[in-house]
């Protein structure tokens, strides 16, 4: 069986990125005879989620519950996944490339003396099991060979598309309560500061447009033409490493590998040179409008569309031209 | 407050900023041309050692698995303000991480056996070239302690780490007792540049150095390979404030104005 985690976002919905690594774990099984793709969920499983990923072909969700996971720990939650395997038989144990994907999934393939590859996109066989997954940010990638059981892995977002499966699977739903052992639970989270209603840090991941801006920009108090944009365009604000180093923005806004990884229907950087370090955040955008007075920058070269000048003079023409058409308000 | 002593572990990776080129085997990021670094986690990772350490009149040692060139990394660190410094020397690219993980915990086992005990060590979340994801938690287990992964701030008080991080809910806080482990995400502090006296300094410290415990048995790799080159497709709508009707144009077609 594969088991793949499918983490819930705070209204209880599975978040794409799970889907899309249920959807990569249908692909192993149709190269591995239809082994079975089970499910593991932590806490509450409503009858959308079940029926989800009943269209995402899932036999069996294992709902996992009980005093012991109800606050997170790394260690402890990976326990109980490695519970489930045991239970169930698993020889694939599997996460979307999430910070908590990656960190559960190093656990569970520490516990078991197994190789862990992180934001795997594709695969080239089973026997061996070979993967390749993204390294440097996504710059470069490295074929790994996965030769132990389980093999454990997460897949790079957006690497596959969520799609439901042809056949709806029966989605059987198995409860589990497990016993975690104290030392499993001694690094455990004991509080969390929920983000304020008008705390738009975390509407970055989930924004629909993203206006981002980087060292062009000139100077922290010169955003006043970029959050207009933002604003008239409803969307959040991204930022370069260069902008939150320099101390002009707050860290939680920026964009990059060392930032927040982002996949908008529209990303606007603005004044943005496009290193790698910025473009593994934001090479996920599905429409790129860059507004660089560099035409040779790798920004502008790997964007959908551009507007060569300078920032200053073509955002208060752009923000003029929206308010004129009646948007924005 | 008792002194805290931290181990700060660091790799030395590629400064990559545009193009990647691959060594000739294919094993390895050639960084020749861009030069190296340290990963952004652990700069962060070191100047929370700093501070931990100073805060409480402790010791904070900088530690890393690298070839004669990464002492300039462990030079760096101790510019900053890490008191010692320990160099396992090894090609980089033949370590796993459960191989990075074993000689880290040899080297934690060591240095207890000689009376030093790194209550808590620090890691970088991810390494800027590998994004393995995976060393610092490899390593708790290696030490059988607990492990805080992807926290931006770190503070010792009576006997335990309180680590925050940003989690899928908000802002996550642990209160873990010490001896622990925790990986550092970038974000939380802003790391310090080294000043001339602290640059002097730290060439005056001797760095221990020390062979490996065991072969490296490697981490699978096959090879590492570079994505096509996409030839650009880019639209150019326009120069200057002249584009902006295109540009408001190309936003009611992508469907995202609204009255």
């Amino acid at each position: 069986m594969i088991l793949t985690l499918v983490e819930t976002d705070l209204e209880g919905a599975a978040i794409e990125v799970s889907l899309e690594a249920v959807s990569f774990a249908r692909d192993i099984s149709a190269a591995g005879n239809g082994v079975p793709v089970d499910a593991v969920v932590f806490g509450d499983l409503s009858d959308d989620l079940r029926g989800e990923l009943a269209a995402y072909g899932v036999r069996t969700v294992h709902r996992v519950g009980g005093d012991d996971v109800a606050a997170y720990s790394g260690a402890g939650w990976a326990s109980a996944i490695q519970q489930v395997r045991d239970a169930a038989g698993s020889v694939v144990v599997m996460a979307a490339g999430t910070d908590r994907g990656n960190e559960l999934m190093a656990h569970v393939a520490a516990r078991s003396g197994a190789s862990f590859a992180a934001n795997v996109l594709s695969f080239s066989g089973l026997a061996p099991f070979v993967v390749t997954r993204q390294v440097v940010g996504g710059a470069a990638m490295e074929e790994m060979n996965l030769h132990q059981r389980p093999a454990v892995l997460t897949v790079a977002g957006h690497a596959v598309e969520a799609k439901p499966a042809d056949t709806e699977g029966p989605a059987d739903v198995v409860e589990h309560t497990p016993d975690i052992a104290p030392e499993d639970l001694v690094a455990r989270v004991v509080s969390v500061a929920e983000v304020e209603a008008d705390d738009e840090s975390g509407a970055l991941t989930s924004a629909k447009v993203v206006v981002g801006a980087g060292r062009g920009v000139g100077g922290p108090d010169k955003f006043d033409d970029v959050t207009e944009l933002a604003d008239l365009l409803h969307g959040a604000i991204g930022v370069s490493r260069v902008v939150t180093s320099a101390g002009w923005r707050p860290h939680h806004e920026q964009v990059g590998q060392t930032g927040s990884r982002i996949s908008p229907d529209l990303y606007v950087p603005c004044g943005i040179s496009g290193a790698i370090q910025h473009w593994a955040g934001c090479s996920s955008a599905k429409t790129i409008l860059a507004i660089n007075s560099d035409a040779e920058a790798p920004m502008v070269t790997r964007a959908t569309y551009a507007v060569i000048g300078d920032l200053h003079e073509i955002l208060p023409a752009v923000n003029e031209e929206i308010r004129r058409r009646g948007y924005g308000s | 407050m008792a002194p805290a002593d931290v181990l700060v572990c660091v790799k030395r990776v590629p400064d990559i900023t545009e193009e990647v080129a691959l060594t000739e085997d294919a094993q390895a990021v050639d960084g020749r041309r861009a030069g190296f670094t340290m990963s952004a986690h652990e700069e962060c990772a070191v100047e929370l050692a700093v501070q931990v350490s100073g805060a409480t009149g402790g010791q904070a040692t900088v530690l890393t698995i690298g070839d004669a060139d990464a002492v300039e990394q462990l030079r760096n660190a101790l510019a900053v303000g890490c008191t010692a410094a320990t160099h396992v020397v090894g090609e980089p690219f033949a370590f796993g991480p459960a191989d990075v993980a074993r000689e880290i915990a040899a080297v934690v086992r060591d240095h207890e056996a000689d009376g030093r005990q790194h209550e808590l060590v620090l890691l970088g979340n991810d390494a800027a070239d590998s994004g393995d994801f995976q060393v610092g938690i490899r390593l708790a287990y290696e030490l059988g302690r607990p492990v805080v992964n992807g926290a931006s701030t770190v503070e010792v008080e009576d006997g335990h780490v309180v680590a925050v991080g940003e989690g899928p809910g908000g802002q996550e806080t642990y209160r873990v007792p010490l001896p622990a482990v925790v990986t550092i995400r970038e974000g939380g502090v802003e790391p310090r540049y080294p000043s001339v006296p602290g640059r002097l300094k730290a060439k005056k410290i001797a760095i221990e150095e020390r062979q490996p415990v065991a072969e490296p048995k490697g981490g699978g790799r096959v090879k590492l390979v570079l994505p096509p080159p996409t030839p650009s497709a880019v639209q150019i709508l326009g120069e200057g404030p002249e584009a902006a009707p295109a540009v408001v144009d190309l936003l009611e077609k992508l469907g995202v104005l609204s009255k």
